[in-house]
């Protein structure tokens, strides 16, 4: 459960900042990305650390690219069936995840060298920390920028600063959060 | 080496033909309610189903699909879908004309303008907004934003956006005339696409949004 707080892909080890920048322009646009790349980090750990006698050494990278992007397709093909709406506002950062570092890079340093269970688990804690980031920082642009938190109007109309929405935004906020979770983890 | 490659990749090609089998049906679903859901909205009032009575036509080298509405037979208006180049993209928008061509309502299909500002256009031009452009019609005069000598107020700080979505409803009113007449009278009199109705998108300047 290091993933949470203590190793937080996004707030501590810096990684997928490709989506946590692009997608968290709300709260709910943060949380369905996190929840996303958990269900594909979760299966590709799982899957990764079942085949991980079977693969040799020196394919092993395109191999767990291969599970990490049917993972990701098969999440694809779901969201545009299913839930067509978030499909339509996430977009192209569904492809996006097979290069998001966060799963390669637990597939590697983690799945490859645990048995299944506990790969779930770190897959599970890794997600969550995510989850929690994105959901964080969409959060608190959507509030800074429109006045509303998870679509539901907390301060008045035309409240918002418009800079938070927008790309410049993300920088700020993420910057933010980066130095208070830093100074916490001092005290 | 080669071996295990192959076999991973024989093995997650399997899985995913097989997701996609079971997910094509609901996808094409999903499309075809987001479609009629949408027409809907802007021609209420039909009984038939427009989005599969889709005409495509052709204006001045843009495509237009219009989606025909009937009541009991007797035609009600049309959706039009028509597009323009945005500030930061295409924009579709699905444009409903009554049978005299007067604006019912429209949907914002896609479109990649700024959040926050181009953006609202998804709202801006609707019944009651700041730019309703319901009931207007664009064959007795091409909508137009005030800062070009039109009635139509622009989204604020949005210009450009504004522009390019009254050029893409004005052109869906050309496309919807011109087929709306040939349908009705056998092309006897071909409606004159409204003044400035040209598709040429580039003549927009490029003024900061």
């Amino acid at each position: 459960m290091n993933g949470i707080v203590k190793e937080n892909p996004t707030f501590v080890l810096l990684l997928g900042m490709c989506p946590t920048l692009g997608t968290t322009s709300s709260a709910i646009n943060g949380m369905s990305m996190g929840l996303a790349t958990m269900f594909v980090l979760i299966c590709s750990n799982v899957v990764i650390s079942l085949i991980k006698n079977l693969v040799p050494d020196m394919v092993r990278i395109p191999i767990f690219v291969v599970v990490i992007a049917s993972f990701v397709t098969v999440l694809q093909m779901v969201m545009q069936a299913y839930v067509p709406a978030l499909y339509a506002t996430l977009g192209l950062f569904i492809p996006l995840i097979v290069v998001n570092c966060i799963l390669l890079g637990r597939a590697e340093a983690f799945a490859a060298k645990n048995n299944p269970v506990a790969s779930f688990f770190d897959g599970l804690g890794i997600g969550l920390g995510f989850t929690i980031a994105l959901t964080l920082l969409g959060g608190v642009r959507e509030f800074l920028g429109t006045g509303k938190l998870f679509n539901v109007a907390i301060m008045p109309e035309n409240y918002g600063m418009l800079i938070f929405v927008l790309a410049p935004g993300a920088f700020i906020v993420l910057g933010y959060l980066i130095a208070i979770v830093n100074r916490l983890k001092k005290a | 080496m080669a071996l295990a490659l192959t076999g991973f990749s024989v093995v997650a090609g399997a899985l995913l033909g097989w997701v996609n089998s079971v997910t094509a049906e609901p996808i094409a679903q999903a499309n075809a309610k987001t479609l009629s859901d949408a027409i809907a909205v802007v021609v209420p009032g039909f009984d038939n189903n427009p989005a599969e009575a889709a005409d495509t036509v052709e204006v001045n080298g843009a495509q237009y699909i219009i989606y025909k509405a009937t009541k009991g037979g007797q035609p009600v208006g049309a959706a039009v879908q028509s597009a323009s180049n945005g500030f930061g993209g295409p924009l579709t928008v699905l444009v409903g004309f009554d049978n005299d061509g007067n604006i019912i309502d429209y949907s914002l299909l896609s479109h990649s303008e700024t959040p926050g500002l181009g953006s609202k256009a998804a709202e801006w031009f609707k019944k009651g907004a700041k730019g309703d452009i319901t009931g207007k019609n664009p064959g007795q005069e091409p909508l137009t934003v005030s800062k070009d000598g039109g009635k139509i107020d622009a989204i604020t700080a949005s210009t450009i956006t504004s522009r390019a979505f009254l050029l893409a409803v004005n052109n869906a009113y050309a496309a919807y005339k011109n087929q709306h007449v040939d349908s009705a009278s056998g092309a006897s009199q071909q409606a004159k696409p409204a003044e400035k109705c040209d598709t040429d998108t580039t003549n927009v300047e490029p003024v900061k949004e």
